[in-house]
């Protein structure tokens, strides 16, 4: 076959393919897909564990969303009467409609799980230091694009899930002060879920959306180059710079087949969910969000919206500003700073483990707040004074690292953020399996 | 060459060059506020006269008996009827985050399945996290019919007998 090899090679690399290390570097920079790359990789930027290759993952799966909305779009319409109808249509008589939904739904479901993993490998090492630290907010902007994403997406079968997980969803968004119900109506285009949302999110999800997707992933491949490439720790010796065909390209086209292989058998397992017809005057019992905001919805169930919204917020603020909270750049690059730091990052995940389901269930069967402070207004007696309690114990931990472990600001901070993370998994956890009907708490096995 | 070359004067506080580029810059910026807006009110929510939003027409007083709760899906809304004989035009949408509730007989109660709200006949929370009664809208009886203005929700805390309107 080598025919076959030599005419792709004529595709790749417009001339003949590269022989030795000069011209390979130079078809690197001529190639548009390839120019993303630089031309030459530090050895030890190449080991697997620097990446996990999430960030590869990421990407991919963010064409991939591409190509098969753009193929959606030709057999959708986005009209309450005839959403349903296409989508069904899709589920039983278009060729390979069912699989094509599949895959983007399970590439939808799967991109918000690489994105967070791929922050908290970029958290572990570092990597969002000084150079960095702009290339770390964008990132950052990048999660929210892909929540977004999934949120007007998640209308768009107009089906019950979708139809009552947006009149929560949307719901949420009116307890935000001065600007929530503007900012609510603006994107429901009236008082209810109706034909302008649909309309709405349609227009956002196809159109706006990915115009920024674009541009912004541009934008951060470009700065990871700019900002001298993954974070690797300080190297004794001179470091092997290898170069990008065939070191990096073969370990990416390799994580690349994977990922597709293992997406479309699982398409084809599972496919995606399809529910009844949207009914306005009936929510489904249990109605829940879509999975990733189930760990915000398991807040609501314990505190005022204005609290939970509060704590979501502080939370993605302490990671916006992570790059100035945390400026220590003695340990770059090293995955948790350090073994006190691997420690402390133990230990919040441990103590997350065991405290969030133990506060869940001590709030639910003994603990009722606003009872116990019956004259005091919800707002305070179930809004700020959970609020203060969570935040207190944050700081507890934070403190509690610091003098116990003898941990540097910086590694006692890989220990709050691990609580923090671990928390918000064991809260999803909660809201996916452990809430039935009327929201009470279930055993599901 | 120097003899056409304007100099800049000590006394002029701006110069011209200056005066121009800020009097451009300061257009750009009208410019692009005139786009703003429109983009903002081209966007802005377009409500449908004839939908949901309009005047109920629910009928006769005495079709509904004392102490029960009648729903008009096209409505959005619940028409409960008090022991005393009060009316109360009650909405659908949980105050909570927005499900529509649904009312129990048995119980003698509006029960939301999303979070698990109740709410007794005449609105008031009996179950959080809802943190407030459920919405009214405004009745207005002409000759013993009842009129439901379905525009506008009105907000309330809690039920007050004030609340009741009565035939
Ligand atoms: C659609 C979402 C995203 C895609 C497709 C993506 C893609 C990538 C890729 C391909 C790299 C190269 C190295 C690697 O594989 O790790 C990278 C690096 C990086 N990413 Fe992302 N990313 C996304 C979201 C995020 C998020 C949520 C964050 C953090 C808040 C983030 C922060 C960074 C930073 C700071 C680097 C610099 C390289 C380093 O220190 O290792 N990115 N990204
Ligand atoms: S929406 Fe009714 S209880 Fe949450």
């Amino acid at each position: 076959m080598s025919w076959l090899n030599a005419m792709i090679d004529r595709l790749r690399y417009r001339s003949a393919p590269p022989p030795e290390d000069r011209s390979r570097m130079r078809a690197v920079a001529n190639n548009i897909v390839l120019h993303l790359h630089p031309t030459r990789v530090p050895a030890p930027a190449l080991r697997f564990s620097r990446t996990w290759g999430l960030g590869g993952i990421s990407a991919l799966l963010s064409v991939l969303l591409i190509i098969t909305g753009v193929l959606l779009m030709f057999r959708y319409d986005a009209s309450i009467e005839r959403a349903y109808p296409a989508v069904q249509a899709m589920e039983t008589v278009i060729p390979f409609g069912s699989l094509l939904r599949g895959i983007h739904h399970w590439a939808g479901n799967l991109l918000m799980i690489t994105v967070v993993l791929h922050m908290v490998r970029v958290f572990a090492a570092g990597g969002f230091r000084g150079e960095r630290r702009m290339n770390w907010v964008v990132g950052l902007g990048m999660l929210v694009l892909v929540l977004t994403f999934n949120f007007t997406g998640y209308l768009l079968p107009w089906d019950q899930l979708a139809f009552w997980a947006i009149t929560v969803g949307t719901g949420l968004l009116t307890y935000v002060p001065l600007v929530g119900q503007m900012v609510s109506d603006f994107l429901l285009g009236g008082p209810e879920v109706g034909q302008s949302a649909l309309r709405n999110f349609y227009a956002l999800h196809v159109a706006l959306l990915p115009v920024v997707l674009i541009f912004g992933l541009s934008y951060h491949f470009w700065r990871v180059r700019k900002d001298g490439g993954v974070t690797i720790p300080p190297q004794s010796e001179q470091v092997v710079r290898l170069t990008t065909i065939p070191h990096l390209v073969t370990a990416e086209l390799g994580v690349a087949l994977i990922t597709l292989a293992g997406l479309l058998i699982f398409a084809m397992a599972v496919p995606a969910p399809l529910e009844a017809l949207a009914n306005a005057a009936h929510p489904p019992n249990p109605a829940k969000a879509a999975w990733y905001f189930l760990g915000v919805q398991e807040l609501l169930l314990h505190m005022h919206p204005l609290a939970a919204l509060a704590l979501a917020a502080i939370g993605l603020l302490g990671l916006a500003v992570l790059p100035l909270w945390d400026r220590d750049s003695s340990d770059e690059g090293v995955y948790f700073r350090s073994p006190t730091g691997r420690m402390a990052g133990l230990l919040g995940a441990a103590l997350a483990i065991v405290l969030t389901p133990l506060l869940v269930l001590v709030d639910e069967l003994w603990l009722d707040l606003p009872a116990l402070l019956a004259p005091t207004s919800t707002l305070i007696s179930n809004g700020l004074l959970p609020l203060l309690l969570t935040l207190g114990g944050l700081a507890g931990i934070y403190a509690g690292l610091r003098r116990g472990l003898r941990a540097r600001h910086s590694e006692a901070l890989v220990g709050l953020f691990s609580f923090v993370m671990v928390a918000l998994v064991v809260l999803t956890a909660v809201g996916i399996w452990f809430r039935g009907p009327n929201m009470a708490l279930v055993w599901p096995f | 060459m120097a003899k056409n070359t304007p100099q800049p004067k000590q006394n002029e506080a701006v110069s011209r060059r200056d005066f121009l580029a800020l009097g451009a810059g300061a257009l750009g910026l009208i410019g692009l506020l005139q786009t703003g807006g429109m983009a903002l009110q081209f966007l802005a929510p377009r409500r449908v006269d004839g939908e949901f939003g309009g005047v109920v027409a629910v009928g006769p007083a005495e079709s509904f008996p004392p102490g029960s709760v009648t729903e008009f899906p096209d409505g959005r809304f619940f028409l409960a009827r008090a022991a005393d004989g009060g009316f109360l035009a009650v909405s659908r949408r949980c105050t909570h985050l927005g499900c529509a509730v649904s009312w129990h007989a048995a119980d003698g109660q509006f029960a939301c399945p999303c979070h698990g709200s109740h709410f007794d006949l005449i609105g008031d929370v009996q179950n959080p996290p809802a943190p407030r009664a459920l919405d009214t809208y405004p009745i207005t009886v002409s000759d013993g019919a009842l009129m439901v203005d379905t525009a506008k929700a009105q907000q309330r805390d809690s039920f007050a007998p004030e609340q009741l309107v009565y035939v």
